[in-house]
């Protein structure tokens, strides 16, 4: 599975770089799939209510209800049947991309699996509705889309007669076809919502909705598309003659002239093993993930700050449970936790100067503990050298490798930049573990662990707690999120750190009245 | 110059996703079959006769029936297979034996056949026995079709409407 992850993880890495050079960080739109997807969805959904009003049921009708939109309401239903049927086709892409990108970041398995199983059935009810949608046109494609579709079915032995005899000829079609055919569109959507609210159930603060700036402009191109290209009728059905050369729409229909062509064993096949293979990824191989997140009730005040910044709702908060004089405690569901660290970044107990007591926060990963952490950036400080000493907090996700180590420049890894109190940057200034800190982690936006890279901004700006303290020289604190393809840009930034850091010198604390003044309280205070 | 530059980039990137969409939602073209090419489709449902007769019960027989479940004859449910045989200017495209659907072999046999024959004048043959005849068909049709190119000839079978119908 590597194998396949690794140049497909490249090739997004690369194209989100490119789109980088356009969109602002949050607009980026292959860090927006999912909201662009639900965005589509509703385009669609809104543009189909509009069309459905001058839609007419039946074997002439139909086909002669959608020529009016087209040509004699060109400008309203004209439009908004363009709209329709493009935005659908949207959402095939970026379900598609999306389904990919998860993929090559490898956020499918372990307690990912709920995610990825739940997006099989969307996947399949997005297919079944827009390809329901053709057939409604009643024109050639719509005949096509009719005849192989069933054909396709016939060769399951469910049904009692081919359905396809249904297009046998002209006189064996009836209206009732198409009301079967308006409630199947119209219902397989709002199951696909259902499933959608399913999908998202195991994921804390989800984005459904894209940008404001990404959704106009994807709408408004989209729009324009419709207006310099609207989507057409492509001739009345008639039974009586195959359809001749159509215009396929290659995001539904695309395995259509397989299926029509391949014996229906072969097609079938296929399609079921392909079903398998998908819903048993999650698990080819199973994920080896470190141990779920700990709560240590000795020290934890139950202040919520771990639950609130945990990006899979795995912590929740509880009825103290061991007497302390504390509202509540934060419980570890194992089953949702994804050992990102984030939590023991947003504990205020998770502090490296506590010395009078085992550094033991209230919340912490086994593997990969706030003391260990501590410990590698004592022992980073004491062997690096140099006139401008660089200590490097690297998400390992985003492939902060060792190779970034030098003389001057210390690495200590971390499961999500989202894992380090804010605190430990003013431990290694102060402590003179180093001349400067360096955070460095997966492209903005895209951390592989949701949120890493946006609460260690927020900490680190004053936004969120737990903050950074005010006695931290901002000047010798650098954040890069260059991801797994910015090698090159981190090996830029350290170089343009050290400069600016060898140009300030070693770091000399000023004395408490002076910091006192700094923000302007009396020495005394 | 550094903010045109991203909205120029932003609007490639607007018109690149919509020309994709635009273009891969009805090209490239498809054609099912070639060029200057009809389609005859065969396709039926049909019963063959019953594996063994229906006999009348007798009296005797009746009366240790319960009432409930008397009936004048005794039919066991199986079906014969059906065989066909289709022929285009006297060359065979179709020979098939075609077996009772349903568990117990009491349900309809099922065809569905699709040829592509040059368009043109064509005569057409189409044979199917039915019934427990060793040889020879029980129906028997000749059809004379002049198929425009891309036309689709329709060829049903109701015994109840004398066999073989070409629409």
């Amino acid at each position: 599975m590597d194998l396949l992850r690794r140049p497909l993880r490249y090739c997004f890495d690369a194209g989100e770089r490119v789109m980088a050079f356009a969109f602002p960080a949050n607009w980026n739109p292959l860090l927006n799939l999912g909201a662009l997807g639900f965005f589509f969805y509703w385009i669609v959904t809104v543009s189909g209510i509009y069309v459905y009003i001058f839609f007419d049921t039946g074997v002439a009708k139909a086909f002669a209800s959608v020529a009016y939109m087209s040509n004699e309401q060109w400008y309203a239903a004209g439009l908004m049947r363009s709209l329709h049927r493009y935005a659908s086709d949207g959402l095939v892409a970026v379900m598609l991309l999306h389904i990919a990108r998860e993929f090559s970041l490898d956020r499918y398995r372990g307690v990912r699996w709920f995610s990825w199983i739940t997006g099989i059935p969307v996947l399949l009810f997005v297919y079944i509705a827009g390809i329901s949608g053709y057939w409604l046109v009643w024109d050639k494609l719509a005949q096509y889309v009719a005849i192989v579709s069933t054909e396709w079915l016939d060769h399951l032995p469910f049904f009692g007669q081919p359905i396809a005899r249904n297009f046998l000829s002209p006189d064996t079609l009836e209206s009732r076809f198409f009301t079967l055919m308006i409630f199947m569109h119209i219902a397989v959507p709002l199951i696909a919502l259902v499933v959608l609210w399913l999908h998202l159930q195991r994921v804390s603060k989800p984005r459904i909705n894209p940008p404001m700036g990404l959704a106009i402009g994807t709408g408004l191109s989209l729009l324009a598309l419709s207006a310099v290209h609207p989507a057409l009728s492509q001739g009345a059905a008639n039974l009586a003659e195959v359809p001749g050369r159509v215009g396929l729409d290659w995001f539904y229909l695309g395995a259509y002239p397989l299926l029509e062509t391949l014996p229906g064993k072969a097609t079938w096949s296929t399609a079921v093993a392909l079903l398998i293979i998908m819903a048993a990824i999650p698990w080819l191989p199973p994920m080896k993930r470190q141990r779920p997140a700990v709560v240590d009730l000795a020290n934890c005040n139950g202040c919520t700050r771990c639950m609130n910044d945990c990006p899979y709702s795995a912590i929740t908060m509880q009825m103290r449970s061991d007497g302390l004089p504390f509202e509540g405690e934060a419980v570890v569901d194992p089953d949702l936790c994804v050992s990102c660290g984030i939590c023991a970044g947003a504990c205020p107990t998770a502090t490296p100067f506590r010395r009078m007591s085992d550094l033991v926060p209230g919340i912490d990963l086994p593997d990969r503990s706030v003391a260990a952490i501590r410990t590698d950036a004592e022992a980073e400080g004491a062997r690096i050298t140099g006139p401008s000493r660089i200590m490097v907090f690297g998400c390992m996700n985003a492939g902060i490798a060792a190779a970034t180590r030098a003389a001057g420049i210390g690495v200590v890894s971390l499961n999500c930049t989202g894992q380090l109190p804010p605190s430990f940057i003013d431990y290694v200034i102060s402590r003179n573990l180093a001349d400067g800190v360096l955070i460095a982690g997966c492209g903005e936006n895209s951390c592989h662990n949701r949120f890493g890279a946006r609460w260690t901004t927020e900490r680190l700006a004053g936004g969120r707690d737990p903050y950074l303290r005010s006695r931290v020289p901002r000047e010798r604190v650098v954040t890069v999120w260059a991801g797994r393809l910015g090698a090159a840009a981190l090996a830029q930034e350290i170089a343009a750190f050290a400069t600016r850091l060898e140009l300030l010198g070693p770091f000399r604390p000023r004395p408490p009245a002076s910091r006192a003044a700094a923000r302007g309280e009396p020495a005394n205070a | 110059m550094l903010n045109a530059a991203r909205y120029a980039g932003q609007a490639l990137f607007y018109a690149g996703f919509a020309a994709a969409i635009g273009l891969f939602a009805s090209w490239p073209r498809y054609s099912q079959m070639p060029e200057g090419s009809a389609q005859i489709k065969l396709s039926f449902n049909h019963s063959g006769a019953r594996v063994e007769d229906c006999r009348r019960l007798t009296a005797e027989e009746l009366s240790k029936l319960p009432s409930a479940e008397r009936r004048p004859s005794n039919c066991t449910r199986a079906r014969l297979p059906v065989t066909v045989q289709l022929s285009i200017d006297g060359s065979p495209i179709y020979d098939a034996v075609l077996q009772p659907g349903g568990f117990s072999g009491d349900g309809q046999a099922r065809a569905y056949e699709k040829f592509i024959v040059p368009a043109g004048k064509h005569v057409i043959e189409a044979k199917l026995r039915d019934s427990k005849r060793g040889e020879g068909f029980d129906y028997e049709s000749r059809f004379e079709a002049e198929l425009a190119p891309w036309q689709s000839l329709a060829i049903d079978f109701k015994a109840e409407q004398g066999g073989f119908l070409f629409r």
